[in-house]
C-alpha cells in the first residue's frame, strides 16, 4: 500500500504536503487548493468509495503542534475491495476559515460538514444547505472550539432562553 | 375546524392550491423512536420533501470528554446508544488502547466479544419489537421483550447494571465471569435459537407485514455506500461489509460466523438480515464460551492499564490510597498516554461506530470524535422517503434502526 501512496506525492506534488506512514493508518496531509482533485482521484481511480468519517479538530494552544494553522479537517476513507483505510488531513487557518465541500461526491458528507460548521465554524464552499445541525439555529459561538468554555456565564447564555426567562420573571412580578 | 375545512376546500380546487403542504412529525411522535422531528413537505399523502431536525438530545459528549480522563469518558459512551451500551464501551476502549499501546489479555478479549454479541441480540430484539409494533404486530413486541429481559438479567449478574453497563475498561474488563454466568449463558445459547422461529412464524409470511415492508425504501448497493449506510442497512443491499470481518478486533478473528446479506435492499431484506444476525451472534457467544476455559486464571486487565480510582465508602475517613503505577492524573509529570492519534471502529448493532481520538499527552483526550451510525442513517431519511406515502415513513424510520441518543451525542 505504501508504494502507491508515495507515487501520489509525485502525481499531486502541489497538493500533497506530507505522507506519514508511521501512524496507525497512512496519513496524507494535503493543501486546500487542489484538494478536490486529489479526493476525486482517490474515489474514482483508487476505489476509496466509502467515506467513513469527516471531522474537525481544533489545535489552539496544542503543546506539540508543528504547524501554524489552527484547525484540521480529517477524512477517513475506506476501500471496500482492498480493505485499505487512509486518513486525509487539511489544515485551515483561523482568519481564512473555509474549505471545499465533498458533498457532490458523497451524500453522507452533507451532515458531517454541517456538523463541522456547527461545532467549529468552518464554512464549506459548494455545500447545498449549510446550516447548524445539532445546536439551535440562533446559537452564538462554536462549542467545540477550544476557547469556548465548558460552562457559560449567565451573560453568555442562549439569547432566546434568556429572553424567555426574563419574560416569565416580568409576568410573575405583575 | 374552520382552518381544516378551508385547506380541504383549497385542495379540492387544485388550481388555486399553490402553497406547499407542510406537516411536522415529531418530536413527540411515538414511532420516531425518541425526539426526532421531521418537517415533511407533502403532495396529498406522498412525501416530496423531508427535513430531519435533530439536536433535542444534544448533551455535548465530545466536549465533555475533553474535560474528563480516559476512563471517565467511557461512562459517557453508555449514554450514546443506550440500547447496546456494551458495544459503545468497546469502541471507546479500543481507540484508547490503540493510543496507549496496551495489549489486552485473551480472556478479556473473549469476554468482550461475548458481551458485544449479547448487546447485539438485545438491540435486535428491541428493534424487532418496536419495528413490528410500529407496523401493527403487537404479539412480536411481547415475545421480544420477554427474551430481552432474560439477557438483561444476565447483564445484571455480570456487572450489576441492566442498561448502562460501563463494564469495559481501558485495557480489559471490570469483573471476571463467574461459573454461574457461564452456565446461564450456555442455557441461553441453547434455548434462544428455538425462540427465533416464534417471531418468524408471526411475521415472516404475514400478508400485512409483506405489504408494508416489500419494496419499501429500496436502496441499491452503490447508493447505500454513497449515503454512508452501514450495518444491516448496508448488508440488506447486498454489500458484505462488516467491520468484524474486514478489520477484526477483540476475538472476532478466532470465531467463525457468516455475514448475512440481502438482495433487493428493501425493508424486508433488512429485516431478514437482522434475524439471521441474531442466530450468528448466538453462535459466536457459544464459540467464545467454549474457549473461555482455556484462559482460566488469566488476568482480565492489561498490564499498565490506567486505573480508575473509585472513592470507597468507608466508615472512618482515611487518607486517599497511594496511586498504583499506571494511574493517570491531570498534570502528571510523566505522561502515560503518548502524544498522537488513533482511530478505531467496531461493528455496533446499528452500524459502524468509529472513534477518532487525538491526545496531547495529558490525562484527558484533546479531541474525541465519535461517528455514530444513527447520525448518518438519519441524514439518509430524505433520500429514502422520496416518493413514498406518509404511512411508509414509519416503516422507514423503523428499518434504519435509529436511536436519538446515538445521533445527537
Amino acid at each position: 500500500m505504501s508504494g502507491w501512496i508515495n507515487k501520489l506525492k509525485d502525481q499531486f506534488s502541489s497538493v500533497v504536503l506530507e505522507v506519514q506512514l508511521d501512524k496507525d493508518y497512512p496519513t496524507v496531509i494535503c493543501n486546500r487548493e487542489g484538494f478536490l482533485d486529489l479526493i476525486k482521484h482517490l474515489k474514482e481511480e483508487k476505489g476509496f468509495t466509502y467515506l467513513i468519517d469527516l471531522c474537525g479538530v481544533d489545535y489552539l494552544n496544542y503543546k506539540h503542534k508543528k504547524f501554524e494553522e489552527r484547525f484540521e479537517v480529517v477524512y477517513h476513507l475506506y476501500n471496500l475491495d482492498t480493505k485499505e483505510l487512509i486518513r486525509l488531513k487539511v489544515r485551515i487557518k483561523e482568519d481564512d476559515c473555509w474549505h471545499y465541500s465533498v458533498t457532490p461526491l458523497w451524500k453522507t458528507a452533507n451532515w458531517f460538514e454541517r456538523e463541522v460548521y456547527d461545532m467549529f465554524g468552518i464554512k464549506f464552499e459548494g455545500h447545498p444547505d449549510l446550516r447548524r445541525v445539532l445546536m439551535p439555529e440562533d446559537w452564538e459561538g462554536y462549542p467545540l472550539r477550544k476557547d469556548y468554555p465548558l460552562y457559560l456565564d449567565e451573560e453568555q447564555e442562549w439569547a432566546v432562553y434568556k429572553g424567555l426567562v426574563e419574560k416569565t420573571k416580568m409576568e410573575r412580578g405583575k | 375546524m374552520s382552518l381544516a375545512l378551508e385547506i380541504n376546500k383549497k385542495q379540492l380546487n387544485e388550481d388555486s392550491w399553490e402553497e406547499p403542504y407542510f406537516i411536522n412529525m415529531g418530536p413527540q411522535h411515538p414511532s420516531t423512536h425518541g425526539v426526532l422531528r421531521l418537517l415533511l413537505q407533502l403532495e396529498g399523502e406522498t412525501i416530496v420533501g423531508c427535513d430531519p431536525i435533530i439536536g433535542q438530545l444534544h448533551r455535548g459528549v465530545e466536549k465533555l470528554a475533553e474535560n474528563l480522563n480516559y476512563n471517565q469518558a467511557i461512562v459517557l459512551s453508555d449514554r450514546l446508544d443506550y440500547i447496546a451500551s456494551a458495544a459503545n464501551n468497546i469502541a471507546f476502549a479500543l481507540a484508547f488502547e490503540k493510543l496507549m499501546g496496551l495489549k489486552v489479555p485473551r480472556r478479556a478479549r473473549l469476554i468482550r466479544t461475548i458481551v458485544c454479541e449479547m448487546a447485539r441480540i438485545c438491540n435486535h430484539l428491541l428493534w424487532l419489537a418496536t419495528h413490528a409494533l410500529d407496523i401493527g404486530a403487537m404479539t412480536v413486541f411481547l415475545y421480544c421483550f420477554r427474551d430481552r429481559e432474560w439477557l438483561l438479567n444476565i447483564f445484571e449478574k455480570i456487572c450489576g447494571a441492566r442498561l448502562t453497563h460501563t463494564y469495559v475498561r481501558v485495557g480489559g474488563v471490570r469483573l471476571d465471569f463467574t461459573q454461574e454466568i457461564i452456565d446461564d449463558l450456555y442455557k441461553f445459547t441453547e434455548e434462544f435459537p428455538n425462540r427465533i422461529p416464534d417471531y418468524e412464524t408471526l411475521i415472516d409470511i404475514n400478508r400485512i407485514w409483506l405489504k408494508r415492508t416489500k419494496n419499501i425504501a429500496v436502496v441499491s448497493a452503490e447508493e447505500a455506500i454513497n449515503l454512508g449506510l452501514t450495518g444491516p442497512c448496508l448488508r440488506g443491499s447486498g454489500v458484505p461489509y462488516d467491520v468484524r470481518k474486514f478489520r477484526p478486533y477483540d476475538a472476532y478473528d478466532e470465531v467463525e460466523f457468516i455475514v448475512p446479506t440481502g438482495k433487493n435492499g428493501d425493508t424486508y431484506d433488512r429485516y431478514r438480515v437482522r434475524m439471521e444476525e441474531m442466530r450468528q451472534s448466538n453462535y459466536i457467544i457459544k464459540q467464545c464460551l467454549d474457549k473461555l476455559p482455556e484462559t482460566e486464571g488469566e488476568p482480565i486487565l492489561a498490564e499498565g492499564a490506567p486505573d480508575l480510582l473509585m472513592p470507597k465508602r468507608l466508615k472512618e475517613p482515611k487518607p486517599m490510597p497511594v496511586p498504583k503505577k499506571g494511574v493517570v492524573f491531570r498534570g502528571a509529570d510523566k505522561p502515560i498516554v503518548p502524544v498522537g492519534e488513533a482511530f478505531a471502529a467496531i461493528e455496533s448493532p446499528k452500524g459502524e461506530l468509529s472513534v477518532y481520538v487525538v491526545s496531547d499527552g495529558s490525562s484527558n483526550p484533546w479531541r474525541l470524535r465519535i461517528r455514530t451510525p444513527s447520525f448518518v442513517h438519519i441524514s439518509a431519511i430524505p433520500e429514502l422517503t422520496k416518493g413514498h406515502m406518509i404511512a411508509d415513513l414509519v416503516a422507514i424510520i423503523g428499518t434504519l434502526d435509529i436511536v436519538l441518543g446515538d445521533s445527537d451525542r
